[in-house]
């Protein structure tokens, strides 16, 4: 239990040297994997998301907290593949075409793959032609769409749109984020949820998969 | 024409002008499209809004450069125009503008993190200004605004590119700051003693705020700044914060509504006032008949302010 206390300080602290080595000393110590990922990495990013959310700190902060954490996902990563069914299914992520923002983007890429999702990320600046074709290929369970501008969310609902004319909707859910995003936006466009942030965003994508 | 430098040392209050990306849009640029793109193509749209804004009553009209930077062209894949670019948004500018107005070139984020938040390298973001900054002054700008911006590492790169590419004109530094229940900071955790002291050390000659507020938090922003910076205040405020109606983007503050806090904005030592998102040649025509009403006598310099709150 305490090693997990550390690791989530660690994070927190944004020491990527520290996480790394303190993941490894929790799986020498016999810690399973899934519970290193949920107690000690997801905690500690939730964490730090609760303090950004309250302006306690900043962005560099929540940036130190994200490559923390993928230093110790980096050691996870092949024991969560090789348990086998810790996959919670794929997840299409992409900032929509015209906007070039992609730091709420990744951040949300990094804790959904923390999370267990395959995540299949699609870049930034993605057509809706793109988000709906990997869907398909790929067999997303969910479409997730990020926008900073105020010109660029209206896209949102062009894959929305298009989704739905393919025959997609229902069993593709789309969930929208980004600053200018609310979850009015989200319900005037008919996309299937809105994130507020990358931490509730994990809760939205394991509610639309459950 | 007599030297931007001059009058506002004078302690004269001039008024800049407004957005120019939502009348970008009202005319068409199509959503992702870099707005920069248009110096090239399409001229003609910059210089009627410059005109549109000189009549209005602004005396700087803003050239349409604020992607103008090497790391942001190169995401619109425009990276080899940066010259051509800067050179044709300023003389866009200034034709739209015509006589007697100066001409500010605009210099905004690179839109890359530096190191360790990013990958971006210090030196490589620092020249990439300089080209940039480079390019405004030898197509004749009369000062520079670096604005919108939250890294104050990268506010400060900017700043001294530009006053290395000229040291005869006024540099201008403008953050962009949200409101939190312990004051403004910006995204990346900059609050306002930090930024006027910051900006000030690598040579702007004005520092303040530019987007993300409406007229009223930005008179608290000013005010904050007038506490603590030694440099006069340049402050562009949105038309309030955007909001959706029925899939449209509404920017709710009128003219009037803005024009009413002027005298507030001046007395916390606004030197310059202009307008950003969502603001129009309607609301630049209000603003600057209230700063002439106001201005029956000089601004109080930024001590004098600071003495005035102390008292």
């Amino acid at each position: 239990m305490e090693i997990l206390t550390r690791i989530g300080a660690a994070l927190q602290e944004g020491d990527d040297e520290a996480v790394g080595r303190l993941t490894g000393e929790a799986l020498a110590e016999g810690l399973a994997p899934r519970r290193i990922l949920d107690e000690g990495l997801i905690g500690g990013m939730n964490a730090i998301g609760e303090q950004f959310r309250r302006h306690e700190l900043f962005l560099p902060d929540v940036l130190l907290a994200a490559k923390a954490m993928y230093a110790g996902l980096d050691r996870l990563q092949p024991l969560l593949a090789a348990e086998g069914g810790a996959l919670r299914g794929k997840v299409c992520l992409g900032t929509v075409r015209g906007d070039l923002h992609d730091i709420g983007k990744n951040l949300v890429a990094i804790m959904l793959r923390g999370a267990g999702f395959e995540v299949v990320d699609l870049g930034r600046d993605v057509a809706p032609r793109r988000f709906v074709d990997a869907a398909r290929e790929t067999g997303a369970l969910v479409v997730g769409m990020s926008a900073l501008l105020t010109t660029t969310m209206p896209v949102m609902k062009e894959v929305v749109d298009l989704l739905r004319a393919e025959g997609l909707a229902g069993r593709v859910k789309t969930v929208v984020g980004g600053a200018p995003l609310s979850a009015a936006y989200a319900k005037e466009i008919g996309a299937d949820a809105y994130a507020y942030d990358a931490a509730h965003a994990i809760e939205v994508v394991k509610r639309l998969t459950a | 024409m007599e030297r931007l430098a001059d009058r506002l040392q004078a302690g004269e209050v001039l008024v800049a002008d407004g957005a120019m990306g939502t009348l970008l849009i009202e005319r068409g640029l199509p959503p992702g499209e870099a707005p920069e793109s248009l110096n090239l193509r399409r001229p003609d749209l910059l210089e009627e809004i410059a005109r549109l804004y000189a009549e209005a009553g602004a005396q700087i009209v803003g050239a349409n450069t604020f992607g103008g930077s090497p790391a942001r062209l190169a995401m619109h894949g425009l990276a080899g125009e940066v010259e051509a670019i800067n050179r044709t948004g300023v003389e866009a500018a200034r034709r739209g503008a015509g006589e007697g107005i100066y001409v500010a070139g605009s210099c905004g984020p690179s839109g890359r993190l530096l190191k360790p938040y990013g990958d971006a390298d210090p030196d490589e973001i620092y020249a990439g200004f300089l080209r940039q900054t480079g390019a405004l002054v030898a197509a004749g700008v009369d000062a520079i605004y670096v604005e919108t911006m939250t890294d104050l590492a990268e506010a400060r790169l900017a700043v001294r590119a530009a006053k290395a590419a000229s040291g005869a004109i006024p540099v201008a530094a403008t953050m962009t700051f949200d409101r939190t229940r312990r004051g403004f900071y910006t995204v990346m955790g900059v609050d306002i003693p930090a930024a006027a002291a910051g900006l000030a050390e690598v040579g702007a000659d004005l520092v303040g705020a530019n987007c993300g507020n409406g007229i009223e938090d930005m008179v608290l922003i000013a005010r904050a700044f007038a506490a603590c910076a030694e440099r006069p205040l340049l402050i562009q405020s949105n038309a309030g914060l955007p909001e959706t109606v029925g899939g449209r983007l509404l920017y709710k503050e009128t003219p009037e509504f803005m024009a009413a806090r002027v005298p507030e904005l001046i007395a916390a030592g606004a030197a310059v006032i202009g307008g950003c998102c969502g603001t129009t040649p309607a609301h630049i025509r209000a603003l600057r008949q209230a700063v002439d009403r106001t201005m029956s006598g000089r601004r109080p310099r930024a001590k004098e302010t600071r003495e005035g709150t102390q008292a």
